[in-house]
């Protein structure tokens, strides 16, 4: 079994943004280390999109050399704080644990997560100095991928300047997934790390209205497209538009990046009812449901068009969900929303679904029963179904080539069709998760390292 | 950090800064907005640009004092700075020759009819701007818009300066005896509502700037969103401005009461801080 990890009652927590969490001590952590059997061929390292060594950082934790730990992490990954808490684990590295046949696998994530915690409070290294290629390369985007190329670059003795549009960097790991599940300080002292690789950031810079990507292109001997899919989808249902009714993007962006929750100390409010319904089951599902509960919110129901066995969060994340009280109403399906008279949403129909002949995504389609419509009351409705590629940067660079759904084609190695820029993450994929968004900027970091060097 | 370089008293409660932002005054364009943060706690809030330099790069904003972010704004001075000032946001306005054009500024909506005027004047257009305001003392830009415009009418709605009653008046008498080519008006939801609904009878071409609550104001979150006709918008990326006939301006106003009591309790605890 893994060495469990402390976490904070559910009680507790769901009235505080604190994280949940709380991590590994030294001894859980070489005890947790004590169990990996250092294969000769570790299969799990295949699992890890960025490669890390992992019986090697693994090793250093048996022998206490957390000092040597996390510089063998950091060798391969940058953001190692952050991917130790998001990345779903039991998909990737430790699903290919040889452990894991018989047993629990080895916590990887929780070492990863209890390395880099361990450097951050015994104050973090400052990486070597490289010599400078004299190369410049533009990243839009500071999200998971971006950050992750500008780092791999920076350390390659590149010149790169980082260009995001919102006040803060981080993308979605500030704006989208919440303090109790990324404390921001840890993403702000991962991104001063990237800082120090002598990365460059500007923030305020809305890159297809600020400046263009064309310009960019002239003035760079390379760019890395990283803008996300943070376009919001709405269901199309009457009443939509009613107060009350957010995007799980709005929702999230009002609470964890301008600290909503901390109204009015903070200056940006967010209204949050005695009944929530969240629609959809995916992680931002899951993180809005759990936000609106620490909000003050009586009840929060998750409201999605399948069953359990489909919802495509992390089960761990469901598991906390549950554990906080968040009620799920499982094959219902939204058809309109209601208001009270004043603006403000009442209530919400839904129809009840059921399972047919699986889909193009492989799953069995929801189709609604006739007739099985009822009415809910509720005061809040926040929508988290999906969001696809922002139009920004792909409509002011000319000859960029776009899928129908709006994101950008690109090679496995990121190549666009435009020559010398790249993209990666949810702007080429639609939206995946923070890992996969790392391995493909790491991956065009090596293709534009060697784009650039062998250009003249 | 953003600075301020000039500070004016407009009119009651509206201030006008002169802000340097260099990359946004090279590129904004009559019709786009900017969105800007005071200070680490504080909220996003878009405003439309003004007037803009390119030599001395300068953004011009006005601000009506309604809440307390623009309360706030407004007991800054000359030197002090603005923590983020993003943009230029938005599509521009269209400014082509169109012919006969009615220009229409109601209160603070005055300031940013002023740069597409003066657009619509350089390509050629026959212009007559009408500008309104509850009252006197809530008027102001009346020497520089009649500058910009072939023709100028002050309103106000007690008849305190100008011709007494709501901009809708002229329009109608202008409408009944020219033929305009299009009308386009910025100001309260209300106003642009019943200049919509003035025109849609003489079927002229009229444009709302619409100023829906914002956030990001690059799309990323649908705050903004409005119904026009029969599609839902994001005013921040789609608008801000769009065809008056086709615009919700019902829905437009029920989604700004959204934060009433917010707004009213951010604002009475920075009334009596210390």
């Amino acid at each position: 079994m893994k060495t469990p990890m402390p976490e904070q009652e559910p009680k507790e927590r769901i009235k505080n943004f604190n994280e949940v969490t709380l991590g590994y001590d030294e001894e859980d952590a070489v005890k947790e280390a004590g169990r990996c059997l250092s294969c000769k061929k570790p299969v799990c390292v295949k699992g890890c999109p960025v490669e890390i060594d992992i019986p090697g950082f693994i090793s250093f934790i048996k022998e206490r050399k957390f000092d040597e730990a996390i510089s063998k992490i950091k060798e391969k990954n940058s953001l190692p704080a952050i991917c130790g808490r998001v990345c779903p684990q039991e998909t990737q590295c430790e699903e290919l644990c040889v452990l894991g046949k018989k047993n629990e696998p080895v916590a990887i994530g929780r070492l990863e997560r209890f390395a880099a915690d361990w450097e951050r409070k015994n104050g973090i290294k400052p990486p070597q100095k490289v010599v400078p290629t004299g190369k410049k390369i533009a990243v839009i985007g500071s999200g998971p991928a971006g950050l992750t190329c500008a780092a791999e670059l920076a350390k390659l003795g590149h010149n790169v300047t980082v260009f995001e549009s919102l006040h803060k960097t981080g993308g979605v790991l500030m704006y989208g997934i919440p303090e109790f599940r990324m404390p921001k300080a840890v993403v702000e002292a991962e991104i001063n790390y990237i800082c120090s690789l002598g990365v460059e950031i500007h923030t305020d810079m809305v890159v297809g209205k600020s400046i263009s990507a064309d310009k960019l292109r002239k003035d760079f001997d390379a760019v890395f497209i990283g803008t996300g899919a943070g376009l919001p989808m709405f269901m199309r249902i009457p009443g939509e538009n009613l107060n009350g009714v957010y995007s799980a993007n709005e929702f999230l962006t009002r609470v964890n990046l301008m600290k909503a929750y901390r109204f009015p100390e903070y200056d940006t409010p967010v209204r949050i009812g005695k009944r929530v319904a969240v629609v959809g089951a995916g992680n931002v599902a899951m993180d809005s449901a759990r936000t609106a509960l620490r909000l003050g919110a009586e009840e929060s129901i998750i409201v999605y068009r399948r069953s359990e066995k489909e919802m495509p969060a992390r089960k761990e994340e469901v598991e906390h969900a549950k554990e906080e009280g968040v009620k799920f109403m499982l094959l219902t399906n939204p058809v309109k929303i209601f208001d009270d008279g004043q603006g403000f949403v009442k209530k919400m129909e839904c129809i009840q679904m059921k399972l047919g002949e699986p889909d193009e995504s492989g799953r069995r389609r929801p189709v609604p029963i006739k007739g099985s419509e009822s009415t809910m009351d509720i005061d809040t409705v926040i929508v988290a179904i999906g969001q696809s590629p922002n139009p920004l940067v792909p409509r002011t660079m000319k000859g960029l080539e776009v899928g129908k759904h709006g994101n950008i084609i690109a090679d496995e190695d990121g190549r666009t069709s435009v020559k010398g820029v790249f993209a990666g993450g949810d702007i080429a994929t639609g939206a995946a998760t923070v890992i996969s968004a790392m391995g493909m900027g790491k991956k065009s970091a090596t293709m534009i390292d060697k784009y650039v060097m062998e250009k003249k | 950090m953003f600075k301020i370089i000039r500070k004016e008293n407009l009119a009651e409660n509206t201030k006008l800064f002169d802000i340097e932002a260099k990359s946004i005054a090279e590129k904004c364009l009559p019709g786009q907005f900017v969105i800007l943060r005071l200070n680490e706690k504080g909220e996003r809030i878009p405003l439309t640009i003004a007037d803009f330099d390119r030599n001395k790069w300068v953004i011009t904003i006005v601000v009506q004092e309604v809440g307390k972010t623009t309360f706030q704004l407004g007991e800054m001075n000359k030197g002090d700075e603005i923590l983020d000032f993003i943009g230029p946001l938005g599509n521009p306005s269209e400014i082509e020759k169109f012919g006969e054009v009615v220009c229409i500024g109601g209160g603070v909506g005055i300031a940013p009819i002023y740069p597409i005027v003066r657009a619509l004047k350089e390509k050629g257009n026959k212009i007559t701007s009408i500008i309104g305001a509850r009252s006197k003392n809530l008027l102001f830009w009346e020497e520089k818009m009649r500058n910009v415009s072939d023709k100028l009418i002050v309103m106000t709605d007690d008849g305190s300066y100008g011709r007494k009653g709501v901009v809708t008046l002229p329009l109608k008498e202008i409408l009944d005896s020219e033929k305009i080519d299009r009308v386009i008006a910025i100001g309260p939801p209300v106003m642009m509502k019943f200049v919509a609904k003035t025109t849609m009878p003489y079927k002229v071409k009229t444009i709302a700037s619409l100023n829906s609550i914002m956030v990001d104001g690059t799309g990323m979150c649908g705050a903004c969103r409005c119904k026009i006709g029969e599609g839902t918008k994001f005013a921040c990326v789609d608008g801000p401005e769009f065809d008056a006939h086709l615009v919700d301006f019902d829905l437009l106003m029920s989604r700004q009461k959204m934060y009433l009591n917010e707004e009213k309790k951010s604002l009475e605890r920075y009334r009596v801080r210390e």
